[in-house]
C-alpha cells in the first residue's frame, strides 16, 4: 500500500495575526507558520497503518514558508519520503491546489489500485473550501472527510466519519480513495528536536517541479479585518489570589455557590 | 432565469438539521432583499414530510431517492448541480457542516463558481451579496464580494438565527427527477454517542479544559475544582484528541452540545467550532492568558491569568467558601 498525506501550513493562532498593508490578506511578517492540526494526525493515521498492514508512506507538500521543517518532522517520525512541489503557490486557492497535487499524484489521471491519500478535513483558512473533496473528484475516486478511525481491507477501507453530537457514521470506500482525516487514531506522536537534526542531515526532501494549475482563484477578498470586540467579557482584573476571589464572587452572586 | 437563492436541505436521520432553518432564514433575507424566490431542495428518502417543514422557501425541490440519503458530497454535489441548472439559480447554500462537508466544494470544482467559506455574516450590497467569513479560528473576519450574487456560501452552524428560518404553512412542493451514478461508498451503521462514566450534558456546572492545560497532569487540577463545585470536567478538540480524556467529553462542533449553568473555560481559545457547543450555556467565565482570544467575546467574565495558577487557588477558595 501506498500512503500520500497531503501536508499545508497554516498561520499559527497562538500569535497575534496582523492583517498586511493591502488590508485583504494576513501580514505574512508577521505570520509564524505551523503544520494544520488536522495534517499532524493525517500523518499519524498513515504512520498507524504502515505499522498495521505495512506499506509507504510520501509526505507531500506544495512549497511555502517553514514547509521543509514540517516535511524533516515527518521523516523523523518514520515516513519514508517528503517531497515539496517547487513553484509560486502564494495565490492559489484550494481548488488550484488540488489541481497540483491530482498532477503529481496521477500524471496520467489514474491513481493506482493500492494507494490511499490522507490530508486534513479543513483548515481554518480554506476560504475556498476544501481540498479533499477536489482532488478526489479531479481524480475519479471517492472521498471521505472528517474521518477518525480507518480499519484497512484488501480491496476497500471501513472508515468513521464523525457527524455531531457524538453520533459517528461507519461507511466502507473502495481503494484508492481520499480521506480527510479529523483525528488519528491515537495522538500524534512526539519526535525529540535532535531526532529532527537528525534527519536534517541524513535524509532528503524531494523537489519535484509542480505543474501550475488552471484552475484560478474565483473570488477575491476585498476586506480582511480583525473582529471589533462587541460583548466583550467583564474582565476580573488582579493577581491570581485577587482574580480568584472575584470568580468566587461572581459563582456566588449566580447562586452556583 | 430566476437568479433565485437555492438552500441544500441538511437532514440526518430522518430530522431536518437545524442548519437548515439558520439558512432558510438568511436565504429569505437576502431572497426579499433581492427579489429573488427561494427555494430549497431535499433529497433522500421520505423528503415530502421533511420537505413541507420548510414553509420559509417559496417553493421546494423533493428528490425523492433513498440512495441519495448520507451519500458522498460528489453525489449529492451532483443532484445539487442539476438543480441549479434547472432552476437557473444565482447563489446556493449549504451548511458548513460536518454532513455537508465538501458538497459546495464539488459543486464550485464543478461549476467554477466562487465559494465562500465560514460564512458568519452576509448581506446585499448594490445587488452583490457580501459574505463575512470567518477565518483562523474566529480571530479574522474576510469579506467577499459574490457579483450578481451568484456563487456559492458555505453557512456557519450557530451564526444566524435559526427561529428566523422557521414559518410553519405549506410551501409548494415539487417533485424534481434527476439520475445520479449509485455512490461507490457504502453507509454501514451510526455509531451511537458514548455517554461515557458522565453526561456532559446533563450537568449544571461543567469545567472546561483546553489546549491550554498543557498537560493530561494538570487535567487533575481541573477534577479538583469541578469536584468542589459539583461539576463536571470537559474538554476542547485537542485535548481529547492527545487522549487526556475520553471523547464523551467534547464540547463543541463534533462533540457535544452544553447548556450548564456555568461554563468555566480555562486555556480554551473559543474556536468557532468549540464555541457551537457551548454557546447556550447560562453563565461563561473564560480565563485565557491572551487577552486578545475570541472567547472573550462571547463569555460574560473573562480573566487573563494563567490558568494553571489560577486553578489550585480557585479550588482551595470555592472549598472554603462552602465550608
Ligand atoms: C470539522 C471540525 C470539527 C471540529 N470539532 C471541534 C469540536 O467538536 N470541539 C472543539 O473544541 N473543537 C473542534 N474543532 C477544532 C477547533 O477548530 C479548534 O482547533 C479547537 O477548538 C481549539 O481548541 P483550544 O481552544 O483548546 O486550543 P487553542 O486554539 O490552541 O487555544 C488554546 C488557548 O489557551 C490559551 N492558553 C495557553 N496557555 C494558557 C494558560 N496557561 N492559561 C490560560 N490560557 C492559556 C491560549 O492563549 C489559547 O487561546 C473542530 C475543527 C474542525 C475543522
Amino acid at each position: 500500500m501506498k500512503y500520500y498525506v497531503l501536508i499545508k501550513m497554516v498561520p499559527d493562532t497562538v500569535e497575534e495575526l496582523i492583517i498586511g498593508a493591502d488590508g485583504k490578506s494576513l501580514d505574512t511578517d508577521a505570520v509564524r507558520p505551523k503544520l494544520a492540526d488536522s495534517d499532524e494526525h493525517a500523518i499519524e493515521e498513515a504512520l498507524l497503518l504502515k505499522e498495521k498492514i505495512g506499506g509507504d508512506v510520501a509526505v507531500v507538500a506544495l512549497e511555502s514558508p517553514e514547509v521543509e521543517d514540517a516535511l524533516f518532522t515527518a521523516l523523523a517520525k518514520g515516513v519514508n519520503q517528503a517531497v515539496k512541489l517547487t513553484g509560486d503557490w502564494s495565490q492559489l486557492g484550494s481548488l488550484g491546489a488540488a489541481q497540483v497535487f491530482a498532477q503529481y499524484l496521477a500524471p496520467d489521471g489514474q491513481l493506482s489500485a493500492d494507494t490511499m491519500v490522507l490530508l486534513r478535513s479543513q483548515a481554518y483558512d480554506d476560504l475556498e473550501g476544501e481540498i479533499g473533496p477536489c482532488l478526489a473528484e479531479k481524480l475519479g475516486v471517492p472521498f471521505v472527510g472528517v474521518v477518525t478511525r480507518i480499519v484497512p481491507g484488501a480491496q476497500e477501507v471501513k472508515v468513521t466519519k464523525e457527524f455531531a453530537g457524538g453520533l459517528r457514521g461507519e461507511f466502507v470506500v473502495p481503494l484508492p480513495c481520499v480521506l480527510g482525516i479529523q483525528s488519528a487514531e491515537k495522538p500524534p506522536r512526539y519526535v525529540p528536536i535532535a531526532k529532527v537534526r537528525a534527519a536534517q542531515k541524513t535524509a532528503k526532501i524531494e523537489e519535484v517541479e509542480g505543474v501550475a494549475p488552471e484552475a484560478q482563484r474565483a473570488y477575491e477578498v476585498e476586506r480582511m479585518y480583525l473582529p471589533e470586540a462587541a460583548g466583550r467579557a467583564q474582565m476580573l482584573e488582579g493577581s491570581v489570589e485577587e482574580v480568584a476571589d472575584k470568580v468566587v464572587e461572581v459563582l456566588a452572586q449566580n447562586s452556583l455557590l | 432565469m430566476s437568479q433565485g437563492i437555492l438552500i441544500w436541505t441538511e437532514h440526518l436521520r430522518g430530522q431536518i438539521s437545524e442548519i437548515t432553518f439558520e439558512m432558510l432564514g438568511l436565504g429569505r433575507q437576502l431572497a426579499d432583499a433581492l427579489k429573488v424566490p427561494l427555494t430549497a431542495a431535499v433529497a433522500g428518502a421520505n423528503v415530502t414530510a421533511l420537505g413541507s417543514q420548510l414553509g420559509m422557501a417559496d417553493k421546494v425541490l423533493l428528490v425523492e431517492n433513498p440512495a441519495l440519503t448520507l451519500a458522498t458530497a460528489a453525489t449529492q454535489a451532483s443532484v445539487l448541480q442539476e438543480l441549479l441548472h434547472q432552476e437557473q439559480a444565482a447563489l446556493v447554500l449549504v451548511g458548513g457542516t460536518n454532513v455537508s462537508l465538501g458538497v459546495g466544494t464539488v459543486l464550485a470544482a464543478r461549476t467554477r463558481l466562487p465559494y465562500i467559506n465560514f460564512c458568519k455574516a452576509a448581506r446585499v450590497e448594490d445587488g452583490a451579496v457580501v459574505a463575512t467569513s470567518q477565518l483562523f479560528g474566529g480571530k479574522v473576519l474576510a469579506d467577499t464580494r459574490l457579483a450578481e450574487h451568484r456563487g456559492i456560501i458555505s453557512v456557519y452552524p450557530g451564526a444566524f438565527p435559526a427561529e428566523a428560518g422557521r414559518r410553519a404553512g405549506s410551501p409548494q412542493l415539487i417533485p424534481a427527477a434527476v439520475e445520479v451514478a449509485p455512490s461507490p461508498v457504502k453507509f454501514v451503521q451510526f455509531i451511537e454517542p458514548e455517554t461515557g462514566d458522565v453526561d456532559i450534558t446533563k450537568q449544571d456546572v461543567l469545567v472546561a479544559v483546553g489546549r491550554g492545560i498543557q498537560s493530561q497532569d494538570n487535567v487533575a487540577l481541573a477534577e479538583e475544582l469541578a469536584a468542589a463545585l459539583g461539576g463536571a470536567v470537559c474538554a476542547s478538540r485537542p485535548v481529547i484528541d492527545q487522549g487526556w480524556l475520553p471523547l464523551s467529553r467534547q464540547v463543541g462542533k463534533s462533540g457535544m452540545t452544553v447548556k450548564p449553568r456555568l461554563y468555566l473555560a480555562l486555556g480554551i481559545s473559543g474556536a468557532p467550532e468549540h464555541w457551537e457547543g457551548m454557546q447556550g450555556s447560562r453563565l461563561i467565565v473564560a480565563v485565557n492568558t491572551d487577552p486578545k482570544a475570541p472567547i472573550f467575546d462571547g463569555a460574560h467574565y473573562g480573566a487573563t491569568v494563567d490558568a494553571l495558577d489560577l486553578l489550585p487557588v480557585l479550588t482551595e477558595k470555592v472549598k472554603a467558601r462552602k465550608g
